[in-house]
């Protein structure tokens, strides 16, 4: 092994250790930061709130495109009404939680660690150990929980508006008849793979806030460094996203 | 030079257990270069302590080992006779609800307005009803000037505003020891002398203990019961600032009269002047 890739690999150790460790943190700073539910709702807007309307205009976008190529593939087969089937289980299982959580990366995760970036370049961080206010437990466990409560609502909202534009294509402007469309969907789907897109979009809400929060909490406190993270926070967290939707989706199907 | 601090302004010893921060043989380093090297400084109750000295020496590292937010390499650091360095996090939390810290740029909370930036402290640590809060925030802030200036974001503040509005929040829990890091930098005239009255009338007003570290030798010889001139890891002059401006210690010279030639050289070490310029010619 080259010393190249040596370093480079102790510096993945050494990260991977380090963001560890960091988890533990925030998580024994939960249960403590419920003291003050205000700073927990106000995360959640700004996560959530603030992410829904990109959010709702992609799963609309997303929903006509699978309505759109759904009844060009299943027509072939004759199969046009199972396009509300196709829909939901694409929206339900793999694309809400999968584009939501790229979307919250790009989205509410750049933000997250920018601003919690330029506190500690401020000495915003350090002016509240100085109060002796704990700021993992008073910044960054709202914002983490945060994270992770807005993720699913957002997963959510985006299968529902997604599944609203496959109809939209497909029964408006394809001419699938809708009760066939509504009928089959409701046949098929049942509560385990609804079970599957909510396990899905909380684990991604986890990597992802925690990614976020990390990358904000650990940034060099320079213009650059604050840049460099926000960076790291959209590559790290797309690859995470995909990496372990793969490993979920094998996981359920084993199951 | 170094003239003795167990004596006052007055000349008259001060009992021993009147220091309230005590550093004794300090050695830090910060990546292989030595900032301290047998660092010696205290700091006594009442009074307004000044550390002094060029860019670089660390007076904002020093800062941080009283405050536990680094340790010394070897040596003592005390705060009010406790070992900074071997207290725990919450003991150390216990310790600095016993100081309150100015910062160089404030360090406000950029998404709270002044109001809330100020009452930030008391929200944290304790369970006071609303209308007490307010009532000690709007006299912190009356203290400062600033009570008009309560709904104000940050963002819209000047500097000096900011500088006034972080000092509010650092004596709103009523500390014992206030410590400004660089109070003056980047102020106009009128603001540098609104925050060096409050410094002295805080002081003097709430009976605490002041830490100013700057390099501004004309404000701080004006409110400075003690001061420390620091250099080469060391202190290389300590006594009033009268006692400062009448060394003939070169380096205290070069600093109190801000002299380009002396001991703190002008340069950055390079080579030669003219064989530099004529290497780019070849």
């Amino acid at each position: 092994m080259s010393a190249n890739a040596e370093s480079l690999a102790v510096g993945w150790v050494r990260k991977v250790g380090g963001m560890t460790l960091f988890f533990l943190q925030v998580c024994s700073r939960i249960v403590p930061s419920f003291t003050r539910p205000g700073l927990i709702v106000r995360q959640i807007y700004n996560a959530g709130a603030r992410s829904l309307v990109i959010v709702m205009l992609s799963g609309l976008f997303v929903g006509m495109v699978l309505g759109l190529l759904g009844f060009d593939t299943l027509q072939r087969f004759g199969s046009e009404d199972s396009l509300g089937v196709l829909a939901a289980l694409g929206m339900l299982k793999v694309l809400g939680p999968v584009l939501t959580a790229l979307l919250f990366a790009g989205r509410a995760g750049t933000s997250l660690t920018s601003e919690i970036g330029l506190m500690k370049s401020t000495d915003q961080l350090t002016a509240m150990q100085m109060m002796a206010v704990d700021p993992l437990r008073h910044v960054i466990a709202p914002r983490f929980l945060g994270g992770i409560i807005a993720m699913p609502l957002l997963a959510a909202t985006f299968s529902v508006i997604g599944l609203f534009g496959a109809q939209l294509i497909g029964v408006q402007q394809m001419g699938v008849d809708v009760g066939a469309f509504w009928s089959q969907t409701q046949n098929a789907v049942d509560l385990r793979d609804v079970y599957e897109g909510i396990v899905k979009s909380l684990v991604f809400g986890v990597a992802c806030s925690l990614i976020a929060v990390y990358e904000g909490y650990n940034s060099e406190p320079t213009p650059e460094g604050v840049g460099l993270a926000t960076t790291r926070t959209v590559v790290t967290s797309s690859v995470m996203v995909l990496l372990l939707n793969y490993l979920l989706t094998a996981a359920f199907l084993t199951k | 030079m170094t003239n003795s601090l167990t004596k006052d302004a007055n000349g008259s010893p001060a009992p021993a257990g009147d220091a309230v921060i005590e550093a004794r043989d300090v050695h830090y380093s910060i990546g292989g270069r030595k900032i301290f090297d047998g660092l010696d400084v205290t700091a006594r109750r009442g009074r307004i302590t000044a550390f002094m000295g060029p860019s670089g020496t660390g007076k904002t590292t020093l800062l941080r080992l009283i405050t536990g937010q680094a340790n010394p390499e070897s040596g003592s650091v005390k705060a009010w006779g406790q070992e900074v360095s071997l207290l725990s996090g919450k003991e150390l939390f216990a310790l600095r609800r016993r100081m309150g810290m100015l910062f160089q740029n404030g360090a406000l909370l950029t998404d709270e307005d002044v109001y809330e930036n100020v009452a930030f402290p008391l929200r944290a640590h304790t369970k006071l009803p609303e209308s007490l809060v307010r009532q000690l925030v709007l006299t912190k802030l009356h203290a400062v000037g600033l009570r008009g200036a309560a709904r104000l974001m940050p963002a819209e503040l000047s500097g000096g505003m900011a500088r006034r509005v972080a000092l509010a929040r650092a004596i709103v829990m009523d500390p014992e020891l206030l410590i400004y890091d660089e109070p003056f930098v980047g102020l106009d005239p009128i603001s540098m002398g609104v925050i060096c009255r409050l410094i002295k009338q805080l002081n003097d007003a709430l009976g605490i203990t002041s830490i100013v570290v700057s390099h501004d030798v004309h404000e701080l010889s004006a409110i400075a019961d003690d001061s420390f001139l620091l250099s080469g890891g060391k202190v290389v002059a300590q006594g009033t600032p009268a006692e400062l401006h009448k060394s003939d210690l070169a380096e205290v010279r070069q600093f109190m009269s801000g002299l380009a030639d002396g001991p703190v050289a002008f340069h950055y070490p390079a080579p030669d002047y003219a064989q530099d310029l004529l290497e780019g010619q070849s």
